[in-house]
């Protein structure tokens, strides 16, 4: 870092300081690459995932391809996949290895460095301080090294693509003894991409948290918080909470590869018709449990942040308080605890108990309640709203719907008996992928689009946003609508044949080909996005002002973009935060930081 | 501008940032250790009758390194406290003590550590079951100084009669004889490989505060002069997660070494 002093100071940053311990950084690596400021590393969070998200949704279509023509070669990406991998994608065309490995990659991909960096990463990031009045996050330090780690962790996870034999295959599950059978260093290094991954989350979600108990500022006491802050408040404790024990499972499965233990390996376990040399005794069981404790609260970490900016988005553009500002609160609280106890609905068909079963099918109902109350809630909130229909409010409106299928359909997986029938079919592939792609996605879209003024200080192109939107939604909805009647056909997932060899499946091979034209449409659909995202920094149409919605929420409150310290005078806070068209204020709106009037 | 309360604690809550940092850290931390200890729980429980290691360990070796931790543990103690008195030579004192303890108690655990590779577990293909320090091994035949028995659950629990009543002898085996041959390395059962986990996992956090501690000793020292509140904080939580890592010693102890 000997460049940081190199150039002047930028004049960019002319928010006051007047201390010396909370310097304005100077010079490019400082400013950009090596930066504790909360908004960069935001945004390096932001750029990075939806790199990875891009990435994620390649490596789907050319598995959609293969599904739809089993055998041929891939177009257009055919030549360049044989270039890169070689054997696995002689002639272009996707071996069944490496599609297991793009399948599981895919999973890992989207939902370690993608989704959630986004949602926790880059939203909480950027916008938590600035919501609750702060400066900048508690341990600025920590947020650049947990950016830092999760940016390594990406970069192990993709070079496992080119190591001999490829990516990790066994899914984003990594069951064992599956993992540990198949002869690929793949494995290995996704466990040491996920131990980076977990390390970072860990500073990440810490560091959120500590800023929310102890930066708030003056007046914002715990119930004025914007309904973000606090599902970021919640999904961070189901970070620091539920990803350790799959940190020590990642351990334990990296001993199993590397030291040669048995942690998850049962007595007698055949490899290639051989027993192989181990001592046995483990538990293939152990590594489901420590994996779903994880993976369940995960599910509530992807759609709680979503809820928040969703929240964000439809209190001010109905111009209207959210509907049961503190149920919403106490739902948020109660899926968080109630998200600890159900990750066993992932494993009725490992022969555990009934009694077991039933106890875990007992708590997932219970955790629909609090999810449905939220909903409602936002729903409630649009009635007798004079909404404003600009690209974040479709969005938003749209996730609406979307997620309910998502959880409504969770709810037949949920019964022990109907997941029977459901287990490991094309419906549950429908049915998270609504949860958190039309669901999730959207509300990320929703966020781009309302802060995008705030950051960029410049708004995304309208007509190219509407025309992003109902692309995405009707495209979405024909890739993973016809997957639930595959999956309830009876089709299972991750045949690398796309089902021509199974007995069940000819039927509803047509279906095949559909969801991989729609795909492709969704693939277009995104487009207009990304020019959109690029051309916007420098072309789009300027923000009126620093709150070019006229929102009430802290982060309007500041310059455009902020600055360095983020506030111009220290704030104090009055009032709620979805003081919108209160009776009598000379405005439609009353921003938290305006008095009262005495 | 500066981040508010990095030193003096905030009204409400009643605490600074980084001991607010630091609690979230532990419980952090305890679920890591949890997830292991789960792991042991379900293991052991889906262990066979008899085939779950029993006084594997060295019960007064792991009593005096519990000794050691706790004792290293009032000395971080006392250390906070010295500074609280404004007393920065008996800080020093202090935790130089803690230093030297948590070294010792490394110390022991190295030694543990190279007596368990040094030890071997055989399994001829006659049936018999030999257990014992390696005298020498070469191409055709290994010798061990140790036990033999046919019956392998009297080698699994080492705390009955039967064991104890063994005979210690320098036993030869011939390589062709052999079955399986694996020192107490992480791959020789599951027990052991919790056993490496658990302490290894635990023996990195005693490195990672023994960095820690180092620097707040030796070159971050200087700050006392600068900012002795802020100093104070910090030995502080360091020596927060100090008790933290020997609160997991003390399950660590009777699961490993007792049960």
């Amino acid at each position: 870092m000997a460049t940081s002093h190199a150039t002047p100071a930028a004049a960019a940053h002319a928010a006051p300081h007047e201390d010396h311990a909370h310097h304005a950084p100077s010079g490019f690596w400082t400013n950009y690459i090596f930066s504790c400021d909360h908004k960069v590393v935001g945004i390096q969070y932001g750029v990075t995932a939806l790199l990875f998200l891009l990435f994620g949704f390649g490596l789907m279509m050319m598995m959609r391809w293969q599904i739809a023509n089993p055998g041929q070669a891939i177009p257009l990406v055919g030549p360049i996949l044989e270039w890169a991998l070689g054997q696995p994608a002689a002639k272009g065309i996707m071996s069944p290895d490496l599609y297991n490995s793009f399948g599981a990659m895919h999973g890992t991909i989207m939902v370690f460095l993608a989704i959630v960096p986004l949602l926790t990463g880059a939203f909480g990031n950027y916008f938590v301080p600035l919501q609750i009045g702060a400066i900048d996050m508690a341990f600025p330090k920590l947020n650049m090294a947990s950016f830092q780690l999760y940016f390594l962790g990406g970069v192990v996870m993709f070079t496992s693509f080119f190591v001999p034999g490829g990516a990790a295959q066994a899914g984003w599950t990594s069951y064992p003894p599956l993992a540990n059978a198949i002869p690929t260093d793949g494995q290995t290094y996704w466990l040491i991409g996920m131990i980076f991954l977990i390390s970072s989350s860990l500073l990440g979600s810490a560091n959120i948290i500590a800023t929310i108990i102890q930066l708030r500022a003056p007046g914002m006491t715990w119930m004025r918080l914007p309904f973000f802050v606090w599902s970021q408040f919640v999904a961070a404790f189901l970070l620091l909470l539920a990803f350790p024990p799959l940190e020590a499972a990642g351990v334990m499965q990296l001993m199993d590869k590397v030291f040669g233990t048995s942690f998850f390996l049962p007595t007698g376990l055949a490899v290639g018709g051989e027993l192989a040399n181990i001592s046995g005794g483990g538990s293939p069981l152990l590594w489901q449990h420590l994996f779903w404790f994880l993976a369940h609260p995960e599910v509530y970490v992807l759609i709680l942040p979503a809820l928040g900016i969703v929240a964000e988005v439809v209190a001010n553009n109905t111009r209207k308080p959210i509907w049961g500002y503190k149920t919403l609160v106490y739902s948020a609280l109660m899926l968080g605890f109630i998200s600890f106890i159900v990750w066993a609905h992932h494993m009725y068909m490992t022969g555990m108990s009934t009694k077991i079963a039933t106890f875990f099918q007992t708590t997932t109902m219970i955790i629909s309640i609090p999810s449905v109350i939220i909903l409602t809630c936002l729903l409630i909130s649009l009635w007798g709203g004079s909404i404003r229909f600009n690209t974040p409010m479709l969005f938003a409106t749209a996730f609406l719907p979307m997620f309910a299928i998502g959880g409504l359909t969770g709810l037949p997986l949920g019964f022990n008996i109907s997941d029977i029938h459901l287990h490991d079919t094309y419906y549950v592939i429908g049915h998270f992928h609504y949860v958190v792609a039309p669901g999730t996605i959207f509300a990320i879209f929703a966020g781009i689009y309302y802060w995008y003024p705030k950051v960029t200080g410049r708004h995304l192109n309208e007509f190219w946003g509407r025309v992003h939107f109902w692309g995405s939604l009707i495209f979405m909805n024909l890739v993973f609508m016809p997957m639930f009647a595959q999956g309830m056909g009876g089709m299972l997932r991750r045949m690398a044949d796309g089902g021509i060899n199974y007995l069940l499946a000819p039927d509803l091979l047509y279906l095949n080909k559909f969801i991989m034209w729609a795909a492709a449409g969704l693939l277009l659909a995104q487009i207009p996005f990304i020019i959109n995202f690029f051309h916007s920094i420098f072309k789009g149409r300027p923000a009126a002002n620093d709150n070019p919605w006229n929102s009430t929420t802290l982060e309007w409150q500041t310059p455009t973009p902020p600055g360095h310290g983020n506030f111009l005078q220290p704030v104090t806070v009055y009032r709620g935060p979805y003081e919108y068209s209160v009776p009598g204020a000379p405005q439609d709106y009353c921003p938290q930081n305006e008095p009262a009037k005495a | 501008m500066q981040i508010p309360y990095t030193t003096e604690p905030r009204p409400d809550t009643g605490l600074y940032n980084a001991k607010v940092g630091l609690w979230l850290f532990l419980a952090s931390e305890v679920m890591l250790f949890g997830g292991m200890f789960s792991a042991y729980v379900l293991l052991r429980v889906g262990a066979p009758e008899g085939l779950w290691p029993r006084g594997w360990l060295s019960v007064p070796l792991g009593t005096l390194n519990t000794m050691v931790l706790i004792a290293s543990s009032i000395s971080a103690t006392m250390a906070w406290a010295a500074l609280k008195l404004n007393q920065f030579p008996r800080y020093k004192l202090y935790h130089g003590i803690t230093l030297l303890l948590a070294v010792l108690f490394l110390g022991v655990k190295a030694f543990e550590y190279s007596d368990k590779l040094s030890h071997y577990w055989i399994e001829t293909k006659s049936g018999q079951f030999v257990d014992g320090h390696l005298v020498s091994r070469t191409a055709d035949k290994v010798v061990v100084h140790g036990v033999q028995t046919d019956n392998r659950a009297v080698l699994f629990d080492r705390t009955r009669k039967e064991y104890q009543q063994l005979p210690h002898t320098e036993i030869t085996v011939a390589a062709s004889d052999i079955q399986r041959i694996s020192n107490y390395a992480p791959k020789l059962n599951t027990w052991m490989g919790l056993y490496w986990a658990i302490t290894g996992l635990h023996a990195l956090h005693l490195i990672g505060g023994i960095l820690v501690f180092g620097y707040l000793w030796g070159p971050g020292s200087g700050m006392w002069k600068r900012d002795p509140a802020r100093f104070t904080n910090r030995v502080e939580i360091a020596g927060l997660y100090w008790h933290f890592v020997d609160l997991v010693w003390v399950f660590v102890f009777p699961v490993l070494y007792l049960f």
